[in-house]
């Protein structure tokens, strides 16, 4: 196991060298090639500022308020992407930040509001200073004035942790720029970039019309960089160790590791960290393998796809052969459906929830996607009438491009990849009435609780 | 289809926009721009193809001007 060398840190990323000719730093891989949860395997809890700054040592901030295009080219050399649902490269979206006039704001995304996912809540937990190296990192790169992180109201632990750490780590002095710690309301569309910006300027927690995109006018009118925390913490390894070394791990067109949370029908549930590319067999391996023969597996989250065992466990986790199977990454989700239990009213009870998180700014979330929850219940409880097949995948084809955000967009996938997945399971339903399976214990974790009817958006 | 429509002339610079938050589903673009726009069943706008064909273009901004909520617009599109 390679050990961190906190003496041969910051060497080149200040500096204006091309990116090719950086070496490769031997970088903190811990046991399973862990990276970002290198901490927990040394000592099982979470990391603090001291124990960091021995493994890490501080990140290399570099010089000045410009944007730094140094870092900017490492981060894209990296390929990089967001790890926070959309895999967007994050080098290009920090240079077209860094190239707006004005200084800039940097939004620290630690919402996690998908409900099947906890790798960014174990994250904050195990390495609050990697993620807040990585804030300032970002913050630096793009030429930002303002560093806000957002964490949601349904964890006040986590928001009290994270508030020492911003404390501990002004006392040392090691932040150019505080950090603004918020708690937001938790709904599932709270967590989109522009609900954290109307939310930080003042609004409520909805999504926004598009354009203008944050990256043009976001908190303040500024150009504002929104990225998820676990994005945050491989940038800050980036920019101590190099894209070459981030390189090290994943494969070319998938580099790098990533947070995944799997749950459902496997012996250990939890969150792991993977190279890019590893098949999903693998990682549900990780996670003790199945503890029950498998139907399907739901990889993406609750906005993801159902994609039959035998062929979800073949396909490498990475977002091109996600997309040729018709998946996604998602935030890293996977939820293992046993034999058994029933894929119709899994994906009802999924659909209910995301209609009553809707912002209902909408039309497809007002009417649209109530009236396919609606739908789905009625198939899953076997009680079809003559039309509802036809009318479901009508109005399953209608919601996606149709809202302000991509709520309507990601229900609808959920909808009709169940309805792919689950045929044998839709005639069944139609012909006979409900399953077996359909009255069993549930497998996805949907949560019950007040949604943003009742506990509102600011 | 109607003889004003043609997909051969799609090329043309400009794109049909709507602010989805905006809209609430009055329906006139649909009246004013067939060709583009349709109605779902709750009466919100459907458009296949955003893209505008030359000869309808005056059609469209006729459209976008008479929108009570301001929610459609015409876009240029980028080369």
């Amino acid at each position: 196991m390679n050990q961190p060398h906190p003496d041969t840190l910051p060497a080149a990323l200040t500096r204006a060298v091309p990116v090719s000719t950086l070496p490769v730093h031997a970088g903190p891989d811990g046991p399973y090639g862990s990276r970002l949860l290198h901490g927990w395997f040394a000592t099982g809890g979470p990391a603090g500022l001291a124990e960091h700054l021995g493994r890490y040592g501080q990140a290399p901030l570099p010089d000045g308020k410009r944007p730094s295009m140094p870092l900017i080219h490492a981060v894209e050399e990296a390929g990089l992407t967001g790890r926070g649902g959309a895999a967007f490269p994050t080098g290009r979206k920090l240079r077209s930040v860094a190239e707006r006039r004005g200084p800039a704001v940097v939004v620290v995304n630690g919402m996690e509001s998908e409900p099947a996912s906890q790798k960014d809540e174990s994250l904050l937990h195990l390495a609050p200073h990697l993620v807040l190296d990585g804030s300032a990192l970002a913050a630096a790169a793009v030429g930002a004035a303002a560093v806000h992180l957002c964490l949601p109201r349904s964890r006040a632990d986590q928001v009290r942790a994270l508030l020492a750490a911003v404390e501990e780590r002004g006392r040392a002095g090691i932040d150019r720029l505080p950090v603004q710690v918020h708690v937001l309301p938790h709904h599932y569309v709270s967590s989109e970039e522009t609900s954290l910006v109307r939310w930080l300027n003042g609004g409520e927690a909805r999504p926004m019309a598009t354009p203008p995109r944050p990256f043009e006018k976001g908190v303040d009118g500024r150009p504002t960089l929104v990225d998820n925390v676990e994005t945050l913490a491989h940038l800050a390894l980036i920019a101590r160790y190099g894209p070459a070394w981030f390189r090290s791990a994943g494969r070319p067109d998938a580099p790098g590791t990533t947070l995944v949370t799997v749950s459902g029908a496997v012996r250990s549930p939890g969150v792991h960290e993977i190279p890019l590319g590893t098949p999903v067999g693998a990682v549900l391996e990780l996670s003790g393998g199945p503890s029950w023969p498998l139907a399907a597996v739901l990889v993406g989250g609750f906005f993801g796809s159902w994609l039959p065992a035998d062929q979800a466990v073949r396909v490498p986790f990475s977002k091109a052969e996600l997309a040729a199977a018709g998946a996604g990454p998602g935030a890293g989700v996977l939820v293992a459906l046993p034999h058994g239990a029933c894929g119709l009213t899994e994906t009802a009870r999924v659909l209910d929830y995301l209609a009553a998180q809707s912002a209902r700014q909408c039309g497809p979330c007002r009417f649209g996607l109530p009236a396919v929850a609606e739908d789905f219940r009625l198939l899953a409880g076997g009680r079809p009438d003559g039309g509802l097949m036809d009318r479901l995948r009508r109005r399953v084809g209608l919601l996606p491009g149709r809202g302000a955000c991509r709520h309507p967009d990601g229900a609808s996938r959920l909808a009709a990849t169940a309805l792919a997945t689950f045929a044998d399971d839709v005639r069944h339903h139609e012909r006979l009435g409900p399953c077996p399976g359909a009255t069993g214990r549930p497998v996805i974790p949907v949560p019950g609780g007040p949604g943003p009817e009742q506990e509102g958006w600011r | 289809m109607t003889p004003r429509s043609s997909r051969t002339s799609r090329t043309a610079g400009h794109l049909l926009g709507i602010d989805r938050v905006a809209c609430d589903g009055r329906g006139l673009c649909a009246e004013l721009l067939p060709e583009l726009v349709e109605l779902d069943e709750w009466g919100y706008p459907v458009i296949h193809d955003a893209r505008v064909p030359a000869e309808l273009l005056t059609h469209a901004r006729r459209a976008v001007a008479a929108c009570p909520v301001l929610a459609l617009r015409l876009d240029r599109a980028r080369a």
